[in-house]
């Protein structure tokens, strides 16, 4: 035993060799940090749309909300004595979204109290980044939409006392779902509407949209299959009836369809993997955005349409399961 | 004739926290979702269940020996069933507001599950004294609980705990906490919380062992 340990000290160490299992592919450039720094970068125009339209209540909600995100994200990783992950902007990127879906006119602690649920109910609950079954910034949004109605509802947005002009008048939704007004198309694209911070210039969202899509940070899949079920379905509703005040294209660019397609159904953790499983949510997405615009109570439905879809992402994923190459995997037999 | 399980004083201090019906044993989810969005529903179901808990535990304990094997669930039902009657009547007649703001809870004592895991447990198996002190410490564990879930629900739902007003003047009502979601994130956030202590304190339990 000794003599044969001697032999093998006095062998030349052989050649280090590395072995691990594949994939082999990697790339130190796809990390979740620079998709967080991606997606900020992308909600940069969003941010300076939000600005030029909501001035102070902007601001306002966007240091709230991103404050408040992490410090929730810092206080929730110490209570689970996991090492600190405000280094992946995780959570500045929830609180920034959940931010820009809340209206400027909304008081402090809506987004504070929204940030605390997005990243403790949303998130740390469920086990952290990459665990969370539901969208955080949409669950905090949820959360603080059914606690103070009187604040984020649909008649909070409006604000006749505001010095800021869009926020006198009701949203392009609300003013259609109660007294059938239509908003002018040019008005819905720039964004110069009453609305949520992030959601009222479809411009910026296509802008910011399009770079997440041409960074692959987003997959395209999903807001072109919530654009193409909306299309259908908003063109089959003025098919039957002509007189409908919004056009395909109004319901498009309004509300927060584009800000939902691009930036809240996207996020990759509570989204299918496949691409065929990433249009079918997309059309479920749009198909329950368009049901609840028309059918519900709320004048909007892309919130509630995004977390319904969530819960079903793990049956998307187990029915949409890619063939491997060489045919099916054979049923073992038992 | 020696009789085997807990003491009396075992069976009334393990209902409190060591067994809470709610916390530990998560029976009775009902009325522990159903009415705890105030303090006063809260506590009317607790003495409530406790009424009915401590009779129906006498009354099995007393005809434990009569009890058939197949026909004992039977009879446990029949026995919870005439006491919940008598509380709901009584409910009915001297507190008429807060009968119809419990509606169906109270009738439905009869199928919380604690009262009949009790009756199985304990007093189908044990004397009269052990099976009453049992009732007691469940009935405290259980209006513990449902203390615990209606204070949160009821201070940050409404602003106020057993109606008057507590917090100060602006507070906004977080309207999630009185409507069903907040039973629900309430129940399930002091559920974790309670797991939590639990397991600080059986670790500070083992290391002391150990030192």
């Amino acid at each position: 035993m000794s003599e044969e340990q001697q032999n093998q000290t006095e062998v030349a160490p052989a050649p280090s060799l590395e072995v691990a299992p594949g994939p082999h592919l990697h790339t130190t450039k796809l990390s979740t940090r620079r998709m967080m720094a991606d997606v900020l970068i992308a909600l940069v125009p969003l941010v300076v749309a939000a600005l030029a339209v909501f001035r102070m209540g902007a601001v306002m909600q966007i240091v709230v909300c991103t404050a408040a995100a992490l410090v929730a994200e810092y206080l929730f990783t110490a209570m689970r004595g996991k090492p600190f992950s405000l280094g992946d902007g995780s959570a500045a990127v929830t609180g920034l979204i959940l931010a820009l879906s809340l209206p400027g006119t909304a008081p402090w602690y809506v987004g504070a109290i929204g940030s605390f649920s997005a990243i403790g109910l949303g998130k740390v609950v469920f086990g952290g980044l990459g665990q969370n079954v539901f969208n955080p910034a949409m669950v905090g949004r949820a959360f603080v939409m059914i606690a103070f109605p009187a604040a984020v509802g649909a008649s909070a947005y409006v604000d006749t006392s505001s010095v800021v002009e869009a926020v006198t008048r009701a949203t392009p939704l609300t003013a259609l779902k109660q007294e059938g007004l239509p908003t002018s198309l040019a008005d819905l694209f720039i964004g110069s509407t009453n609305g949520s911070l992030g959601e009222t210039s479809a411009l910026a969202c296509l802008i910011g949209g399009l770079y997440l899509c041409i960074r692959r940070t987003a997959s395209w899949e999903i807001p072109a299959g919530v654009i193409a079920a909306v299309a259908v379905i908003a063109g089959l509703i003025n098919l039957t009836d002509m007189q409908a005040h919004w056009t395909v294209a109004h319901h498009i660019l309004g509300g927060a369809l584009l800000f939902g397609a691009f930036f809240i159904a996207t996020d990759p953790v509570s989204s299918p993997l496949t691409p065929k499983g990433k249009w079918i949510f997309g059309a479920g997405v749009g198909a329950l955005v368009m049901l609840l615009r028309k059918l519900s109570g709320y004048p909007e439905g892309v919130m509630f349409a995004v977390l319904i879809m969530n819960a079903l992402v793990p049956l998307i994923n187990r029915w949409t399961i890619p063939v491997p190459v060489g045919g099916p995997v054979p049923e073992p037999k038992s | 004739m020696t009789e085997k399980g807990p003491t009396p004083l075992e069976r009334f201090i393990n209902g409190i926290l060591p067994e809470n019906p709610v916390y530990r044993q998560v029976l009775g989810m009902c009325p522990t979702l159903a009415v705890t969005n105030g303090m006063k529903a809260a506590m009317t179901m607790a003495a409530a269940v406790a009424f009915v808990l401590v009779c129906a535990n006498i009354l099995t304990s007393l005809i434990r020996n009569l009890l058939k094997p197949h026909l004992r669930i039977l009879v446990f039902t029949l026995t919870i069933a005439t006491f919940v009657t008598v509380a709901d009547r009584i409910i009915a007649a001297y507190m008429y507001d807060m009968s119809k703001q419990l509606g169906p809870y109270i009738p439905l004592i009869i199928v919380n599950c604690i009262i009949i895991c009790r009756c199985e447990v304990c007093a189908s198996k044990q004397n009269v004294l052990t099976a009453a002190t049992d009732a007691l410490g469940q009935s405290l564990g259980f209006a513990l609980a449902l203390a615990s879930i209606a204070s949160v629900r009821e201070i940050l739902g409404s602003g106020s705990w057993f109606g008057i007003e507590v917090m100060p003047a602006g507070w906004p009502d977080w309207v999630v906490m009185v409507l069903p979601p907040g039973a629900f994130l309430t129940l399930g956030l002091l559920l974790g919380a309670a797991n939590w202590i639990g397991e600080l304190a059986a670790r500070r339990r083992t290391t002391q062992g150990v030192a």
